[in-house]
C-alpha cells in the first residue's frame, strides 16, 4: 500500500494523479479516507463529521441528478436537497461542463474547468461531489486539490475517485439517506454544525438573477 | 436523448441556471412545425458561441439548429475547425471526432442507433468544415457515400482553413491569395456537390446561408431523404470574413454576391427521380397536416 495521502492542497499547480501515487479505488462496500481503504460506514461517518465541522460546507450536484432522466435521479436529487437542509450546506450546481468563457459566476455555479474559482470565491472548506460524471469529477477534484485547501469528498455512482480526499462508491438513494441519517445522529449526540450563516441562492426565470439579489 | 428526458429534477429545479429552465419550458423540442422563424420567439438550441462577431457560420448554426426536424432524436458528429468551438454550446447531442474521420464515426453511430433504438428514427448529421470534409477527411466522406450510409453530411465551406490563419483548402477558389497561401490557389475549387451526386448521394444541395427559408427547406429535405434512401450532402457557403478582409456586417453581402447569377454559389440542388417523388409526397402531406391543424385551431377558438 502506498504511503501517499490524498490530503487537501494546495499541492502543486499540477498535482500528481493520486492513482499514479499508488492510491487504489475501494472495492464494493468500502470507501477511502485520504487514500486509506475503510469500510463504507466508516467513510460515511467521517464524511458527516467533516461536513459538520466545516465553516462553508457545500454540495455540488451534477447533471446526473439535476436532470430528471430517470426516477432514481429525481429521488437522489430529493435526498441531496434534504441533506443540504439538515446540515445546513450550500448547494452550488455543476449544471454543465462548458468552459463558459469569458467568465462564470462563481457564486452560483461551478464547472470542472475552473472549480477553484468557486472554491476561492465562496471560501469553501469542505465539499461533496454528487451526480457529476466521473471524467469531469476527476478533472475538477485534481484542480481543487492542486490550487485550494478545500477538503474534497466524492459520492460516486460507480467505482469512486482516487483524487478525492474521501470517496464512497456505488452511491444510490439509500447511501445518501445513510449519510443524512448519520448527520442527524451526530447532531442528536451534540455535534454542532460549524457552518457560517448563509442564504441559499435560487434562480428565477423572471428576473434572470438569483432571488436573494432582488 | 428523448423528449421525455428533457426535464429538471423537481428538488433542485430552483438551482438550475435560467437558460436550462428556459430550454425545458420554451424550446421547440418535439414541435413538428419548428423552423427558422422560431428564432427570437422561443429558446434557441444554441446558447452562446465563441465565433467572431458577424460570422456567417454562426448564422448557419442558428438556422440549422432551428430547422432540425427532431433535435431530441438527432446526434451531430463534428470535426476540428471553427464548428468545434460552437458544439459545446449546443443543446443537441454531439460527438467531436478526430480531424477528418467524422463520416466514419457517423457510419458506426447510425448503425448502432438503428440496433439500439429500432422503433425510433434517430438522425445522424455530420457537420464539418471544408478542411475536414474535402481535404483531410475526403476518403472517409466518400467511402460513407459509396456504402450508402443513411445520414446527412453538411460542409461549412469557408474556402480555407480559417481558425489556423488562412491556409489553402481544396474548396478554395482558383487564384485566391490567403494569408498563409501567398502564391495563390493554382487549381480549381473541388466540385464536391458533383462528386457527391456521382458517389451515391440521393440528395445534394449547394447554397449560401443568406436565405433562411431555403436553408430550412434544404436541411429538412436532406434529413428526410437520408432516413429513407441513403446519404445526402449539403454544402453551405459560410465565408470567413476575417480571412477575406471583410467587416463584421459584410458577411451577408458577400453571400448574396456569391449566389448571384454567374457566382460560385448559385443555388444547386440534385436529387434522384424517386427522391423527387418522395419529397413531393412529403410536401403534400405537410400541407394537409398544416391545413387540418389550422382548421382544428379555428374550431377550437369558436368553441
Amino acid at each position: 500500500m502506498s504511503d501517499y495521502k490524498v490530503v487537501p492542497g494546495p499541492e502543486a499547480f499540477l498535482p500528481p494523479a493520486a492513482a499514479m501515487m499508488g492510491i487504489e479505488l475501494p472495492d464494493p462496500g468500502e470507501g477511502h479516507i485520504e487514500g486509506r481503504i475503510v469500510p463504507e460506514d466508516e467513510a460515511i461517518e467521517h464524511a458527516a463529521r467533516k461536513f459538520l465541522g466545516a465553516k462553508v460546507p457545500t454540495i455540488f450536484p451534477g447533471p446526473q441528478i439535476l436532470w430528471h432522466w430517470n426516477e432514481s435521479a429525481a429521488i437522489k436529487a430529493a435526498c441531496v436537497r434534504e441533506m443540504a437542509e439538515i446540515l445546513p450546506a450550500r448547494l452550488i450546481p455543476m449544471a454543465d461542463y462548458r468552459p463558459k468563457y469569458p467568465k462564470i459566476n462563481p457564486e452560483v455555479e461551478i464547472n470542472p474547468n475552473h472549480p477553484n474559482l468557486t472554491i476561492w470565491h465562496n471560501k469553501i472548506d469542505v465539499c461533496l461531489f454528487v451526480g457529476v460524471h466521473c471524467h469531469q469529477a476527476n478533472l475538477a477534484l485534481k484542480i481543487i486539490r492542486g490550487g485550494t485547501s478545500c477538503y474534497t469528498m466524492a459520492a460516486c455512482g460507480m467505482s469512486g475517485h482516487e483524487d478525492a480526499c474521501l470517496t464512497i462508491r456505488d452511491v444510490h438513494e439509500d447511501t445518501l439517506r445513510k449519510l443524512t441519517a448519520c448527520i442527524k445522529k451526530l447532531k442528536a449526540e451534540g455535534v454542532k454544525s460549524q457552518a457560517e450563516p448563509f442564504e441559499q441562492f435560487r434562480f428565477s426565470r423572471e428576473d434572470r438573477k438569483p432571488a436573494y439579489l432582488t | 436523448m428523448s423528449i421525455e428526458k428533457i426535464k429538471i429534477s423537481e428538488a433542485l429545479h430552483d438551482l438550475m441556471p435560467p437558460e436550462y429552465q428556459d430550454m425545458v419550458e420554451d424550446a421547440t423540442y418535439g414541435n413538428q412545425d419548428r423552423g427558422w422563424k422560431d428564432i427570437g420567439e422561443s429558446k434557441e438550441l444554441i446558447e452562446q458561441h465563441s465565433l467572431c462577431a458577424g460570422c456567417p457560420e454562426s448564422i448557419a448554426f442558428r438556422y440549422i439548429l432551428a430547422s432540425l426536424p427532431a433535435p431530441e432524436n438527432t446526434v451531430f458528429v463534428g470535426s476540428t475547425g471553427c464548428t468545434s468551438l460552437v458544439f459545446p454550446m449546443v443543446a443537441v447531442h454531439n460527438i467531436h471526432s478526430l480531424f477528418g474521420n467524422q463520416n466514419a464515426v457517423a457510419s458506426g453511430l447510425k448503425r448502432a442507433l438503428k440496433i439500439r433504438f429500432p422503433d425510433v428514427e434517430k438522425d445522424v448529421v455530420v457537420l464539418a468544415g471544408d478542411g475536414a470534409t474535402v481535404d483531410i477527411g475526403l476518403d472517409y466522406t466518400m467511402q460513407s457515400w459509396f456504402r450508402g450510409e443513411k445520414f446527412t453530411t453538411i460542409c461549412f465551406d469557408n474556402e480555407l482553413y480559417a481558425n489556423t490563419g488562412g491556409q489553402e483548402s481544396g474548396l478554395m477558389q482558383k487564384g485566391f491569395v490567403a494569408k498563409m497561401a501567398p502564391v495563390g490557389k493554382l487549381f480549381d475549387k473541388v466540385r464536391l456537390p458533383e462528386i457527391a451526386r456521382e458517389s451515391g448521394c440521393h440528395y445534394v444541395a449547394c447554397l449560401t446561408v443568406s436565405k433562411p427559408n431555403r436553408v430550412e427547406k434544404v436541411l429538412k429535405n436532406a434529413i428526410l431523404v437520408a432516413r429513407e434512401f441513403g446519404p445526402t450532402y449539403i454544402q453551405l457557403y459560410t465565408p470567413c470574413i476575417l480571412e477575406i478582409g471583410k467587416q463584421s456586417m459584410e458577411g451577408l453581402d458577400e453571400m448574396k454576391d456569391s449566389e448571384a447569377i454567374g457566382g460560385r454559389f448559385v443555388f444547386k440542388e440534385y436529387m434522384t427521380d424517386e427522391v423527387k417523388e418522395f419529397l413531393k409526397q412529403k410536401d403534400a402531406e405537410e400541407k394537409d397536416r398544416k391545413k387540418a391543424a389550422k382548421l382544428a385551431a379555428k374550431e377550437a377558438a369558436k368553441a
